[in-house]
């Protein structure tokens, strides 16, 4: 199982390691072009850093058309998805013998950004519908997305709770440092929600663009509470204290995933995403917090 | 090649030629990014975009904090390259590392490390909220985080500048009766001019630039903590036209400023 954080992996998957790095050298000295292959082998290095020690055309072409579908996928989800995935990422590595798969996890504005410039990877797994929908409408999805969880706000305070925080509405009172995310992001739209919903108004010292620097700033107790979801409660092992926020004022933000059109690999992709949508998913994200769909 | 034999003349030094082909790769590596960055300008509506209530809101803020943070690196910068590069300490060597320190720190570490400190929960939080002073989530954190990442340049200026004068002018005002005082201030300081400029403008342009010291120790709001390149990084999460179009209002700011100090840097 390799699991490989990073930004996009640029060369394509079609010809491994078929470099053809040619520069185009017309005269000059020797030492010239010596020094002009030198740099150019510097730059194929510093491209080369995202190394993909992937398996070779041999290997996958030895499997027989009796076996399961073996090949690397990489899977590109939501940042608060990396615990869970991994987990059904090894999984299905353990069901389907051969195959291999790869993360890059980040925000998933940053993932259909990564996307729409062409980075090669066969599914897709979004924290909200409308990236999701960002994504289907420059035509980066072979199919439609199916939502396979959900996830709903709580408020993340220090475990000792120094506000005595009981409630939303304890969030408004005077002097009560509270940290939401910035509207721009989802969990930050999604806090809007709440806030309509109970006709509490907040006045946040900060509006964070990642739900993780709201739950740092409240597991530090920089602040005297957070809004953020359920599940990074459950993921903090302890750092904050979770309050709930009724389920009749809260709001659901659903989780799809899809198997993207460039896919080399379409038939791997789609067991994965079944598998994140079947039973075995469904039990791993229900541990982690994640609501069903 | 015929040499000449003047001694007023040095002979012409040149290049060997190799070296101009790194030099270009070089240049192009760092070229490239900003030319592929012009390419997605939306110029139609590059203005409204950068004048937008949030945009002009965070350039605003980001010149205050970084002008408050220069001059507080002057204020304790030109006094720490004085006692690095004149005074003679045990753990002097340490003590310089630690100064430089943030140079080489991720700067997310050097705002976790200021979170430790100056934080709520913080080394002197609590001395600090005692006062009355609270520091966290204030525009006070945000020219901290500004200070603490931009000083070294300021120290580096000035120190290496410092070690190449030498005491020789110092030394001959003190023996003509000059107090430490006075030979600090008619010497080492007009001396110093010129490595204080460029150093402050460094300090300057890489205040400007800081982001993640900001962002852990600082937070961000509008009007008080977010500052332009935490902006730009909000904006590319729901308007990415917004962000390029404010990088490049960030790159433009940055090479005026510098173009400028070099300018008057060379006047000094």
């Amino acid at each position: 199982m390799r699991r490989v954080e990073r930004d996009v992996r640029w060369r394509g998957r079609a010809p491994r390691g078929s470099a053809t790095h040619q520069p185009a050298v017309t005269t000059g000295s020797l030492n010239r072009m010596t020094a002009v292959f030198a740099a150019a082998g510097l730059l194929a290095a510093l491209a080369g850093c995202s190394g993909s020690g992937a398996p070779s055309e041999g290997q996958s072409a030895d499997q027989t058309g009796s076996a399961p579908p073996a090949g690397e996928l990489l899977v590109f989800a939501a940042a608060s998805l990396s615990s869970t995935f991994t987990e059904i990422g090894e999984r299905f590595e353990a069901s389907h013998p051969g195959s291999a798969v790869e993360f890059n996890f980040a925000g998933s504005t940053d993932l259909v950004a990564q996307l729409q410039q062409g980075a090669p990877a066969d599914v897709f797994a979004s924290a909200d519908a409308s990236t999701m929908d960002r994504a289907a409408s420059d035509d980066l999805l072979s199919g439609t997305p199916t939502v396979f969880a959900t996830n709903t706000m709580m408020i993340a305070v220090p475990p000792d709770n120094p506000a005595g925080i009981a409630g939303f509405a304890d969030l408004a009172r005077p002097g009560v440092q509270v940290v939401v995310c910035a509207p721009e992001v989802p969990c930050g739209s999604a806090t809007q929600r709440v806030e309509a919903n109970t006709g509490v108004s907040l006045d946040p010292v900060s509006e964070e663009s990642s739900v993780t620097d709201v739950l740092n700033k409240a597991a530090t107790g920089e602040a005297d509470a957070g809004v953020v979801y359920v599940t990074d409660v459950q993921g903090s092992a302890g750092r904050v204290m979770g309050i709930e926020i009724p389920a009749d004022v809260n709001t659901v933000n659903s989780y799809p995933i899809a198997v993207l059109a460039g896919s080399a690999v379409p038939g791997l992709a789609q067991q994965f995403q079944a598998m994140v949508t079947g039973p075995e998913g469904r039990k791993v994200l229900a541990d982690a917090g994640f609501g069903a769909p | 090649m015929p040499r000449s034999g003047s001694p007023a003349q040095p002979p012409r030094l040149d290049l060997p030629g190799w070296v101009f082909a790194p030099a270009a790769v070089g240049m192009l590596f760092v070229a490239l990014p900003l030319a592929a960055m012009l390419t997605r300008v939306d110029w139609a509506d590059f203005l409204s975009l950068i004048t937008s209530e949030s945009s002009r809101t965070a350039l605003l803020l980001s010149l205050r904090t970084s002008t408050v943070a220069t001059g507080l690196c002057v204020v304790l910068g030109v006094p720490m390259a004085l006692v690095l590069a004149r005074a003679r300490f045990r753990g002097q060597d340490l003590l310089r590392s630690l100064v430089l320190l943030p140079l080489v720190l991720p700067p997310v570490v050097a705002g976790i490390a200021l979170l430790y400190t100056f934080g709520r929960r913080g080394l002197l939080g609590h001395s600090l909220e005692v006062a009355g002073l609270q520091v966290a989530f204030s525009t006070t954190a945000v020219v901290m985080a500004q200070t603490f990442v931009a000083m070294p340049f300021l120290v580096v200026s000035l120190e290496g500048a410092l070690r190449t004068f030498g005491r020789r002018y110092e030394s001959v005002a003190a023996t003509l009766g000059a107090s430490p005082t006075t030979v600090l201030r008619r010497v080492t300081l007009p001396l110093m001019a010129p490595a204080l400029a460029s150093g402050a403008v460094l300090s300057f342009a890489r205040a400007l630039g800081e982001f993640g010291a900001t962002i852990t120790f600082a937070g961000s709001l509008q009007g008080t903590t977010r500052t332009l390149p935490l902006e730009i990084y909000l904006q590319r999460e729901s308007d990415p036209d917004a962000a390029v179009a404010l990088s490049l209002v960030l790159i433009v700011v940055s090479m005026l400023v510098i173009g400028l100090a070099r300018r008057s840097a060379s006047r000094l």
